[in-house]
């Protein structure tokens, strides 16, 4: 969705991208501040207490919206500034010493980190994040170049060469290194192997393999139905139908950001901290009884996981909870009545906001995709967009679930 | 001397029944070279300047299939050594370590699977970053989202072989989804009210977990189950689909780049 300005109105534009970086920081300052003042978490003065404040502020209602989506939000706003060579490579420098430093000095964080089944994720994190930084950079010069009307980077259709040489050749010179590499990589690290299959004794914590731990990272918020079986094969009918949803002709076969911002956004959020970011969370962070430790914090299995966790029903129909808001009828014996805000909530949610949208904020976007595209990306769209809202009414509220209807196996 | 004898392969029956053009060093003979050769057609003759940057696709879906090809044959070889039965299974992998030359089959096939893992998504991520999957290339992509369910039910099925705490256990997690499934898992929202004259369809032994592990827990019909995917059912698909996926590339136009 790109806008363009209509002749002859004020050029004035309030400086948006300040605003919000101002605003971002504060956004973020404001656990750190609250929390080293009015809580007992340390300032960062010595090794000890900065592992003690790093493990504080990791805990995922923290860590997940007051660092990695503020992070990410700058990410995508200043990614003209940010990934320009003279501050990537300092922030990738700062990152790698802090990431590998921290080795160092906890040896938690050493036995998470040297797990070999760990360390793909660790390839996969800096991976990420070089390939990140190499698409902005040729997305920002491309905006820059389209800006000014200069070419892109990747030049024009007629530019064309040989397969063989030019081709071929890449290509063996890449199966030469990516060799080199595995049977390094093999002779080095020993596949691991635990000890043989017990059927009575499951370990704790028990974890998925670690490319589906963003799943099991949902198992927290949703029930198996929805975490294993819904979220997952939404995951491929979204990705399968964006292709004919985004009516956006820009934006093909090149690297750029500002003539396609909506998508890109949502999309890597998605990829970026609904997937990779709840990998991490799962596979370093969740230990026994799928409890959230710290980094830099011992596993200790007799902790058990707190449960108050409360319905939508408890909620509206119970007075107690919420400051006294609800009802204080109690619960209706019928469970259709008993579970009807939460069904209502529910259905306005996943097929009332995708209407509304189309009426008001997006209805540019309705316009022009037509009905069919719309609502299929919308829905999509809400439903990835529950991930959050659950998660954060969870902190928030310990909210259990919207719907309770254990008659029927159906809690969501 | 050397030349004699090179200039002698060169001419002789054998080569040319082979190698249908000369040293590919001007253009007719560099297009021949692609051109006559099954596996190297796979590429157009000429291409974008832009798209075999490695800028622009970081080579991360010719990594993808590299490590599908390194992953098919480590896994023929593993294959030789390994048995699908909870007596022998554990014991299998444990003798490719210590009696094996070189011993590494198992970590090149592990890492590598892991690897590939990783690269498909970066690959995802380029494709939808340089919108490639804009038109003519919507089916491609969907061809793409199909590979990659499939490489990561690969890396699951795999998952379970070694037959350690680790693997029946992240198997387990991972097939407990099946339970739930709405309407076909025993666990599942509204399975109770899948009956038929008041009996009911979905059982512990017919619902989709059943099916996954052709039994209630991860046991040994799982392992044959997962053993049988993994090495005939899921590669053979996912090279039929490989195939599609490359054929589509040339037909979609080559490489995507500005029009
Ligand atoms: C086994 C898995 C896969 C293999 C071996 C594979 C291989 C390749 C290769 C070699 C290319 C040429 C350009 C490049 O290297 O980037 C390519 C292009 C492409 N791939 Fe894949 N790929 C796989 C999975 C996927 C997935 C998961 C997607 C998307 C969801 C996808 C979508 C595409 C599209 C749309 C193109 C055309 C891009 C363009 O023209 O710029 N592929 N693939």
């Amino acid at each position: 969705m790109e806008t363009t300005a209509p002749a002859g109105r004020s050029t004035y534009r309030p400086p948006w991208r300040l605003l919000i970086g101002a605003a971002l920081v504060i956004f973020m300052a404001i656990p750190i501040v609250t929390m080293v003042i009015f809580g007992d978490v340390p300032m960062p003065t010595s090794i000890d207490k900065f592992k003690e404040f790093t493990n504080r502020l990791s805990v995922p209602e923290v860590s997940l919206t007051f660092f990695f989506t503020p992070l990410f939000v700058a990410g995508f706003v200043f990614y003209k500034e940010w990934t320009k060579p003279v501050v990537a490579i300092p922030l990738g420098i700062v990152f790698t010493i802090f990431y590998f430093g921290s080795m160092v000095i906890d040896a938690n964080y050493f036995a998470i980190l040297e797990k070999p089944d760990n360390v793909p994720i660790s390839m996969m994190l800096f991976g990420t994040g070089f390939l990140m930084w190499w698409a902005m950079r040729q997305a920002a010069i491309n905006d820059e170049n389209i800006r000014q009307g200069k070419p892109l980077l990747e030049g024009s259709k007629d530019d064309k060469v040989l397969v063989w040489p030019d081709l071929v050749y890449t290509e063996l010179i890449c199966i030469v290194i990516a060799s080199a590499i595995l049977v390094i990589w093999s002779i080095v690290l020993r596949a691991p192997l635990e000890a043989p299959a017990n059927p009575e004794g499951p370990p704790n914590p028990s974890k998925a393999p670690w490319y589906f731990l963003g799943l099991q990272e949902m198992l927290v918020y949703f029930d198996p139905w929805m975490a294993g079986v819904v979220l997952p094969t939404m995951i491929i009918t979204g990705l399968i139908g964006m292709p004919y949803c985004d009516t956006n002709p820009k934006g093909n076969g090149y690297y750029t950001v500002s003539q396609r911002p909506f998508i890109i956004f949502n999309w890597m959020f998605g990829f970026i901290v609904l997937w990779v970011v709840l990998i991490v969370f799962g596979t370093f962070l969740r230990g026994p009884n799928w409890n959230f430790y710290g980094p830099y914090e011992p596993w200790d299995a007799s902790i058990q996981p707190a449960m108050t966790n409360i319905n939508l029903s408890d909620y509206f129909w119970n007075g107690e909870n919420l400051a006294g808001f609800g009802l204080g009828v109690g619960l209706p014996e019928n469970m259709w009545l008993r579970e009807l805000p939460g069904i209502i909530f529910t259905l306005a949610f996943c097929f009332g906001l995708p209407v509304l949208l189309a009426r008001t904020v997006m209805r540019r976007m309705y316009l022009q995709m037509g009905a069919l595209r719309f609502y299929f990306m919308a829905i999509h769209f809400v439903i990835m967009g529950m991930m959050p809202l659950k998660m954060v009414l969870r902190w928030v509220l310990t909210l259990k679930y919207f719907i309770y209807l254990p008659e029927l196996n159906f809690n969501l | 001397m050397l030349g004699k004898a090179w200039n002698w392969i060169r001419t002789s029956q054998v080569w040319s029944s082979i190698f249908r053009h000369g040293i590919p060093r001007d253009r007719r003979t560099r297009v021949m070279a692609i051109m006559s050769n099954v596996f190297l057609h796979l590429h157009p003759v000429a291409v974008r300047k832009s798209g075999i940057r490695l800028s622009f696709t970081w080579c991360m879906g010719g990594l993808t299939f590299f490590l599908f090809l390194a992953e098919t044959i480590s896994g023929v070889l593993l294959m030789f050594y390994y048995r699908p039965v909870p007596e022998y299974a554990f014991a299998d992998i444990i003798a490719l370590r210590a009696h094996i030359t070189l011993g590494l089959l198992r970590e090149i096939h592990r890492w590598g699977a892991h690897a590939m893992i990783i690269a498909i998504w970066l690959h995802m991520m380029r494709v939808f970053l340089t919108g490639s999957y804009k038109p003519p290339r919507e089916f491609n992509w969907g061809v793409g989202v199909i590979l990659l369910v499939l490489t990561m039910l690969l890396s699951f099925t795999g998952y379970l072989l070694p037959w350690d705490q680790l693997a029946i256990w992240a198997i387990t997690v991972g097939s407990n989804m099946g339970k739930a499934t709405p309407f076909v898992g025993m666990q599942g929202p509204f399975t109770d009210m899948v009956q038929l004259a008041g009996v009911p369809l979905v059982t512990t032994k017919s619902d989709a977990a059943f099916m996954l592990l052709a039994g209630t827990s991860v046991g040994e019909n799982a392992l044959m189950r997962f053993y049988v995917l993994h090495c005939i059912a899921l590669p053979l698909a996912a090279a039929t689909l490989i195939a599609v996926h490359f054929w589509r590339i040339r037909k979609d136009g080559g490489i995507s780049g500005p029009l």
